[in-house]
């Protein structure tokens, strides 16, 4: 109607193998930018200076660590949870650096916009709380799941269903959803009025159109990445509260 | 809601008419994707300015545990969020697998 082709989904999220062919180690733009989530943040630790006073680097550094310690583990854990201060750290960073590719020029894709990411991230967040609740409450973790003590008895067998499925079925798939769809509709709505963008601008009348479309970009540009620190947030704060649940269990 | 019936029937009367069984198939899927992603926004959509609005009504009641109330609401919010995604993701199914 206006010139408008919106694009289709393969051309959104499937990206060529820069080179490799079809063997296992190709590599495409996701593979790229998953190493780079998984470098990025190793040599920001690892180039930063270790003083009494921080400064630069060291501070982002810090500050990463203290978020991590008194905005996800605190709240969620207490202090016995900062044994797992590594864990949620690596969960968190991987997660944002994947995320605010977003809205970096040249790559634009979240790489956390294909379900492999986030279904991994989740199936090891499935493996460590289920190890963490076997190794602290022994064969006690499943029974207190499967026959849980605070419900009468003759409703325990279906309330046992119930939570095994939501434990070991939907707590992984919700985690990896959530961030997968989240990652994926902001991928799309900044493509949607990127592609709006050019096609009004490209237009003779609806040229005056443009401020609108742009401006909405800008903001949109703004809003991902907050919706991608947020998600990163949201990951590493639901890891908590399950490792949490793991651990004071009954 | 009967309305909306009637314009359904046509729509699938013209389909009926007009197109072929691919094209009846991809205007069906997508007519199901849009209907799917509106009605699963409908529960979140209440869920999340209950939510909020509580909230904000808690933090400017008790704003020294405005940082405790914050966490746990975007916490509610990642599982409210939840239904919404799910059919946003029955949209990218029924719309384009």
């Amino acid at each position: 109607m206006f010139g408008f082709e919106y694009p289709s989904i393969q051309d959104l999220v499937v990206w060529p193998n820069y080179f490799g062919g079809d063997s296992f180690w190709a590599l495409n733009k996701i593979g790229l930018i998953s190493l780079l989530a998984m470098i990025l943040p190793a040599l920001m630790f690892l180039l930063s200076k270790k003083e009494m006073v921080p400064r630069g680097l060291q501070n982002v550094v810090e500050g990463s660590v203290e978020f991590v310690e008194n905005q996800i583990i605190m709240p969620a854990i207490g202090p016995e949870g900062l044994r797992y201060l590594p864990l949620l750290l690596s969960i968190f960073l991987f997660v944002f650096f994947g995320n605010i590719f977003e809205v970096i020029p040249t790559f634009q894709m979240p790489a956390n916009a294909r379900m492999a990411n986030p279904m991994f991230l989740a199936l090891i967040v499935l493996v460590v709380f289920t190890v963490i609740g076997f190794k602290h409450n022994g064969l006690s973790y499943l029974k207190g799941i499967a026959w849980p003590h605070d419900v009468p008895i003759g409703l325990r067998p279906l309330v046992g269903f119930i939570e095994l499925l939501s434990v070991f079925l939907i707590r992984p798939f919700g985690l990896a959803v959530r961030l997968f769809a989240n990652m994926l509709a902001g991928h799309i709505l900044l493509v949607t009025f990127g592609a709006l963008t050019i096609a009004v601008f490209t237009t003779s009348v609806l040229v005056v159109l443009t401020p609108l479309t742009f401006g909405m970009l800008i903001i949109l540009t703004a809003f991902e990445m907050f919706v991608s620190f947020l998600q990163a947030f949201v990951f590493a704060i639901l890891t908590a509260v399950y490792i949490d649940s793991s651990l004071h269990a009954h | 809601m009967s309305v909306l019936a009637t314009i359904g029937m046509q729509a699938v009367e013209v389909a009926q008419e007009a197109f072929t069984a691919a094209e009846e198939r991809n205007i069906a899927g997508a007519a199901g994707a849009g209907m799917a992603y509106g009605l699963a926004a409908i529960g979140p959509g209440i869920g999340i300015g209950y939510l909020v609005g509580q909230a904000v009504q808690a933090m400017a009641r008790q704003p020294e545990s405005a940082g405790a109330v914050r966490t746990n609401m975007f916490l509610g919010i990642a599982f409210t969020e939840a239904l919404a995604l799910i059919g946003f993701v029955v949209f990218i199914l029924l719309k384009f697998a």
